[in-house]
């Protein structure tokens, strides 16, 4: 008689190959090809995790249509299915598939949408903290200005894209479905949640850079800096507002901390 | 927590995050809600704020449905974690989980697989459960499953599996009436009997779900554990039946997909108050 090993083995198989027969394990009745009981299966599975990548890219969804969705969906479930059972965050490597996906190959931001998406589905379950208030600074003494860190929100990512990415997402999800599109216009955006709702933001030129290595965990001089080596008019007091106004920071750490990545 | 962590023996209703915000401001009068652990597994966030808010108000029970406490191998140390950190964090007063397996070879299938019902099986979900209650440091309960195959190989009625499971781990019980009614209807044989063999006295919990109807290829009807409508009168029938030997038991409404509105959950969990109401009424005018 065959051991519990081999058929959950066989089962697990046909369960994601529908080109398999159904398990010789599984009583005979139900082996008969007319049957669609071991489909139930086979169909619960798909469909449910379908259903998952439904719910958390809509606006990719309503990009492409309900059953190009589909198929992507399913193609992508066959080729990455969740090693997880929280599915909470099932969905991360979607954005890097639809690059790939030939049939898509005509939309060619849809990744960028995807991964904005999954972004948000992150910050979303992202752990909690509040953030701090720019007035917090005024209390650093000005010869630490340059290499205090200032640790990010743990919800924060941060994307570039060459395409209007926040914009295609606002109108595709319907957060705002009057923007107008400048499909030349490439965005920068934060992705985070520093309280119950997330917010999705179009940074300024340089922004992106300067909360680059902020993340990084990079001194607060060393990022700007860097933010302006590819924006000259870089302005540093002006981010800064941005920042704390984002509720992006959530600690000023003292110059001779240890770096502490967010 | 201000509610002691004891699930009263009344209905439940599944915590669906739709009505998160209806339940938080208006207190409805049910006896306690259910969670899928899985659901709470996030670092953070509004599912975590709004469990927090209506634990403060409600017992709580936790089902888990992705450990795979019938697979292969030892079962995954870090969701053992996690449901121990949700266990502590929110004291529910009952813990749940499937006899079934929905993880193999590293992926998880997000579907509750079954089991051959041999001796092999059952050492092996005996020990997986002692284990979990070992982590968590307390008696779970163990769910009948819904099944659309059956295994050559079973060699045991599923009863007296889950007894086998009982008796080595100490675990108690979860009676899903309607999987009972999916499972004998796909099966072939009479959900009464099933419920009326089913040891209840080791039974902490009663689920009510709604299911779907199909036919399979040869005309045989097929019914799909879908949890996604109204509850059907054949579970209703054979849970008063339940009630009726075992007496009232907390028993949960479970409607996880096409979620209603809060109204039609909270007339279904009604419902079942009165079927344990009656049923109290009848035993004392006996």
């Amino acid at each position: 008689m065959q051991g519990l090993s081999d058929l959950q083995a066989a089962f697990a198989a046909a369960l994601v190959d529908p080109a398999l027969p159904v398990p010789a394990a599984v009583r005979r009745q139900v082996r008969l090809p007319q049957s669609r009981r071991f489909d139930v299966y086979r169909n619960n599975m798909m469909v449910s995790l379908i259903e998952a990548l439904e719910a958390a890219f809509p606006a990719v969804r309503c990009l492409v249509g309900a059953d190009f969705f589909k198929a992507a969906a399913k193609a992508y479930i066959r080729q990455t299915p969740p090693a997880s059972p929280v599915l909470l965050l099932y969905g991360e490597s979607f954005g890097d598939f639809l690059d790939g996906f030939a049939p898509a190959a005509s939309v060619p931001y849809l990744g960028d949408v995807a991964r904005l998406e999954w972004a948000r589905l992150f910050a979303h379950h992202a752990a909690d903290a509040a953030p701090l208030e720019i007035g917090r600074l005024a209390a650093v003494p000005e010869s630490d200005l340059e290499t205090v860190r200032l640790r990010l929100h743990p919800s924060l990512r941060l994307l570039g894209s060459r395409f209007p990415v926040a914009r295609l997402w606002a109108a595709a999800s319907g957060a705002d479905p009057s923007v107008e599109v400048d499909m030349k216009r490439a965005e920068q955006v934060a992705v985070l949640r520093p309280a119950l709702s997330v917010d999705v933001r179009v940074l300024p030129s340089g922004g992106y850079d300067f909360m680059v290595h902020l993340a990084e965990g990079k001194p607060l001089g060393a990022a700007a800096e860097a933010a302006l080596r590819n924006c000259p008019d870089f302005e540093l007091a002006l981010h800064l507002r941005g920042l704390f106004q984002l509720g992006a920071v959530v600690a000023i750490e003292p110059p001779n901390s240890e770096p502490q990545q967010a | 927590m201000e509610v002691p962590a004891k699930v009263p023996a009344r209905a439940g209703v599944g915590l669906k995050a739709q009505h998160y915000d209806t339940i938080v401001a208006e207190r409805p009068d049910v006896g306690w809600f259910e969670v899928h652990a899985e659901n709470y597994m996030g670092a953070g966030g509004a599912p975590h704020h709004y469990l927090e808010a209506i634990r403060r108000d409600y017992a709580l029970s936790l089902h888990g449905v992705g450990l795979s406490i019938g697979g292969e191998g030892p079962l995954d140390a870090a969701h053992l974690a996690r449901l121990k950190a949700l266990n502590e964090r929110y004291q529910p007063g009952l813990v749940s989980e499937h006899l079934a397996w929905s993880s193999h070879g590293g992926v998880f299938f997000n579907d509750l697989l079954p089991l051959p019902y041999t001796a092999e099986a059952a050492a092996r979900v005996g020990a997986h459960v002692e284990r979990l209650q070992e982590v968590l440091g307390r008696q779970i309960l163990l769910e009948n499953p819904a099944t659309y195959v059956t295994f050559e190989s079973s060699e045991m009625s599923e009863i007296d599996f889950l007894l086998a499971v009982v008796q080595r781990s100490g675990c108690g019980l979860l009676l899903d009436v309607n999987n009972v009614l999916v499972s004998a209807t796909n099966q072939g044989y009479a959900a009464e009997d099933y419920i009326d063999a089913f040891p209840l006295s080791a039974v902490g919990e009663i689920h009510l779900g709604g299911h779907a109807r199909d036919r399979d290829d040869a005309g045989a009807t097929l019914l799909i554990d879908a949890h996604d409508r109204a509850i059907d009168d054949l579970v209703w029938t054979l849970y008063a039946r339940t009630i009726a030997r075992g007496g009232p038991l907390p028993s949960l409404i479970e409607w996880d997909n096409a979620v209603p509105d809060w109204a039609t959950l909270f007339a279904e969990a009604r419902r079942a108050d009165r079927v344990m109401t009656a049923e109290l009424d009848h035993a004392r005018a006996v």
